[in-house]
């Protein structure tokens, strides 16, 4: 095992002091971050789009109610500038030409027209404004109608928001607070970092194989050690240097959130919503109801987490589905002469990995239904699979059957992956098919 | 005394036989030429040395006891094939791959050194491989064949893709490992080199061993009885005095003086030839012709294939 050390060493150091280790170490979180965050930090930017819109309100309801609402300004016409206007308003200085029909009272219906594809959100803005006219317009006809005192007041009052806390009996009969949504997002977020993990490190694994075969080496390097010792060192020098990549960016995590901290003080975070409330009249209506002490109440729910079983879990998970794939993925290397034709037989080894990360949303769903069960069960999807029910809860038995079932199957894809891995990096030329592979099985070694 | 054996070595893919109970041994101290056709099986028997496949039957000896996997590090495996890491720098690699033959860091380094400062390449060290020529590469892959001081060295194609001045430096560098004591296998298609370096051969054909001796009796062996004679008189005088049993292959006529190629074709020694010749003419020289290696490799062959596709 002395050799396999040497092998992991220079397998691990190779990877680890390449440009490109540090390059995706250091842009794998930004470009993750960027996908979470950019999507909401656009979405929640203003239009700074300037538009004028020609209103022609036959209903005269809406006069002075609509003059400008953020960047969009309201011009009302007369009736000959907008038969004008609806003849011509391309050439003209409106965006768009609204048409407000006398009877909007009750059809409840009005046409915007313009040359220009009209945005989503200028159309909603344009509805929730006319809406709001007519209610109150018709809230005050009520009210005044019915004569009651402080109607208005009253009415207010009895609007209400109701929230379900979510508690969750254990066994002892403890009652702890728990959240679909807690669990849903560590269930989703820690079945995706599994999948990304097998996935890169089980390729990285691949193309170490491919290479060593590709230049020719490898048959220097297995007169010296055995085939297997060499496949153990690589696919071990690996996941150190997976290893090594998640304590950094546990790390860098852990700074930025401390950076970030030290930046945010309370006073700022409140100058924050609040400017986030005048830009956004919309926002300003859900943020309001996010209590102060809601963020303590998820970090709690968080704490309730059997983080414990969480923790152990992923790792047992982590270093199984990693064996599983990886071994695998370093025989597809190794029974294959070139790149192009790993993808044919990367397919069939992948292809559970894939499925694992479509079945979570199901297993959302309903954790505990046949199709959660099954594929937390079934070795080639349980590496993900399983660890996205655990936040949820999972009978002891089910987890012992699945992690036996993985153990396993892992030891028997690390057999099998040692027979056509010896053979194939040895074999030159040849195209080779399932069937050629089942048969170097039976090679002696 | 016999360093390494192989005895009725069988291996099979599939439906392939790729050796059928071929036998060698090998000299300690000698150079064993490995020769046959492409596809004959040599690399795979040569695998089957280097414990990177198994036998489906048969034994393989070194000095008489059967061979473990711990001897992989006495043995030295330059293969056809040869390949380095390519991004890896010259210097680290060479360790690496000396160390996984067993040398402590400290014992390769100092080998290292001792090589790299033989060949003159002490200035690549820090280099990567594909930086260097490919005859570069060769001869840092030698390097790293011999560095842990193997008792046994297989050499596949040694002087593929070096220049005739490497060629000789390497030449050289064989023959001083050979004196040190190494066993050497030596495979290769140049016959000449076989000649030159070469103690003992054995030639693989089709999966099975059909020639096997020491170079001087192989060559002996196969000799066509033909003889080389010049000389000054008249050719067809010359010609007269030979009976049925000779057949001329070749005559030049030239001031200096004629040659003659002459077969025997019922295999008498020369001396009754030259018997023949002295009264007719002035014989200035007299050799029998030694066939090559490459005219025997190229005859044993050709008779084996065409009596083995006789139904």
């Amino acid at each position: 095992m002395n050799k396999s050390f040497l092998i992991l060493k220079r397998e691990y150091l190779t990877r680890v002091t390449k440009k490109s280790f540090l390059v995706t170490t250091l842009l794998v979180p930004i470009f993750m971050g960027a996908i979470m965050i950019v999507p909401a930090w656009l979405a929640t930017r203003d239009d700074k789009q300037e538009r004028t819109i020609a209103v022609y309100d036959e209903s005269s309801l809406f006069l002075d109610q609509l003059n400008q609402e953020g960047y969009t300004k309201y011009h009302f016409v007369e009736r000959e500038k907008y038969l004008t206007l609806k003849e011509n308003l391309a050439g003209s200085e409106y965006y768009a030409l609204l048409y407000i029909p006398e009877n909007i009272y009750t059809t409840s219906s009005a046409q915007l027209t313009s040359p220009k594809q009209i945005p989503f959100e200028l159309t909603e803005q344009i509805e929730r404004k006319l809406s709001q006219v007519i209610e109150t317009d018709k809230r005050q006809k009520v009210i005044s109608e019915s004569g009651v005192p402080d109607l208005e007041a009253k009415l207010a009052a009895t609007r209400t928001r109701v929230s379900v806390n979510t508690l969750k009996v254990t066994e002892t009969g403890e009652e702890k607070k728990s959240s679909s949504m807690v669990a849903f997002g560590a269930s989703y977020i820690m079945g995706f970092l599994i999948y990304f993990f097998v996935f890169m490190y089980g390729a990285m694994v691949m193309r170490s194989v491919m290479e060593e075969k590709k230049s020719r080496i490898v048959e220097v390097i297995i007169s010296s050690v055995k085939p297997f010792q060499l496949m153990f060192g690589k696919i071990v020098g690996t996941a150190l240097v997976g290893l090594t990549q998640v304590v950094i960016w546990i790390v860098l995590g852990g700074v930025i959130i401390g950076v970030l901290q030290g930046f945010m003080t309370p006073e700022a975070t409140q100058e924050m919503g609040q400017n986030l409330m005048q830009s956004q009249p919309g926002i300003a209506q859900q943020t309001a109801n996010v209590e102060p002490n809601q963020i303590a109440e998820v970090l709690e729910m968080i704490g309730n987490l059997n983080l414990p079983l969480i923790l152990f879990s992923f790792v047992f998970y982590f270093l199984g589905g990693y064996l599983l794939y990886s071994s695998l993925m370093g025989a597809v290397g190794a029974a294959v002469d070139n790149e192009e034709d790993t993808q044919q037989l990367v397919f069939p080894v992948t292809f559970p990995l894939i499925l694992s990360i479509i079945l979570l949303f199901p297993i959302a769903k309903n954790p505990e239904g046949s199709i959660a069960f099954w594929a937390s069960v079934i070795p080639f999807t349980s590496p993900v699979c399983m660890l996205a029910r655990i936040p949820y809860g999972i009978p002891a038995w089910e987890l012992l059957l699945s992690m036996f079932l993985l153990t396993l199957t892992t030891i028997g894809a690390i057999w099998v992956a040692a027979r056509i891995y010896r053979t194939g990096i040895l074999m030159y030329g040849k195209k080779v098919t399932l069937k050629e592979l089942f048969k170097w099985l039976t090679y002696k070694s | 005394m016999e360093f390494f054996t192989a005895k009725d070595v069988v291996k099979v893919y599939g439906t392939t036989r790729a050796l059928s109970n071929v036998s060698i041994s090998v000299k300690q101290g000698s150079i064993f030429g490995l020769l046959g056709p492409n596809g004959a099986g040599k690399t795979t028997l040569i695998r089957i040395i280097n414990q990177i496949t198994a036998p489906d039957s048969g034994e393989i000896l070194l000095e008489g006891r059967k061979m473990k996997f711990s001897d992989i590090g006495r043995i030295g495996y330059l293969p056809e094939e040869r390949g380095l890491y390519k991004k890896m720098k010259i210097g680290e690699q060479a360790l690496y791959l000396a160390q996984l033959k067993g040398l402590s860091h400290s014992e390769a380094l100092r080998n290292l050194k001792y090589w790299f400062e033989k060949f003159d390449i002490g200035a690549w060290w820090e280099k990567k491989v594909e930086e260097l020529s490919k005859g570069m590469q060769q001869k840092v892959q030698f390097i790293t064949t011999v560095v842990h001081k193997p008792q046994l060295l297989i050499f596949d194609e040694p002087f593929s893709g070096f220049d005739p001045i490497n060629t000789n430096l390497l030449k050289q560098e064989i023959l001083n490992l050979r004196d040190q004591g190494a066993t050497i296998i030596f495979s290769t298609h140049n016959m000449s080199s076989v000649e030159e370096l070469c103690d003992h051969i054995a030639l693989i054909n089709q999966s099975k061993k059909i020639l096997d001796g020491p170079i001087a009796e192989v060559k002996e062996q196969h000799k066509s009885n033909i003889f080389e004679i010049s000389y000054h008189g008249n050719f067809d005088q010359v010609q007269r005095s030979l009976n049925h049993t000779y057949k001329i292959l070749e005559h030049t006529e030239t001031t200096s003086g004629n040659t003659l190629r002459i077969q025997h074709l019922a295999g008498h020694p020369g001396n009754e030839l030259l018997r023949g010749l002295l009264p007719v003419a002035e014989i200035t020289s007299f050799n029998e012709v030694i066939p090559s290696m490459n005219d025997v490799f190229i005859k044993v062959v050709k008779n084996y294939n065409a009596q083995s596709n006789k139904p």
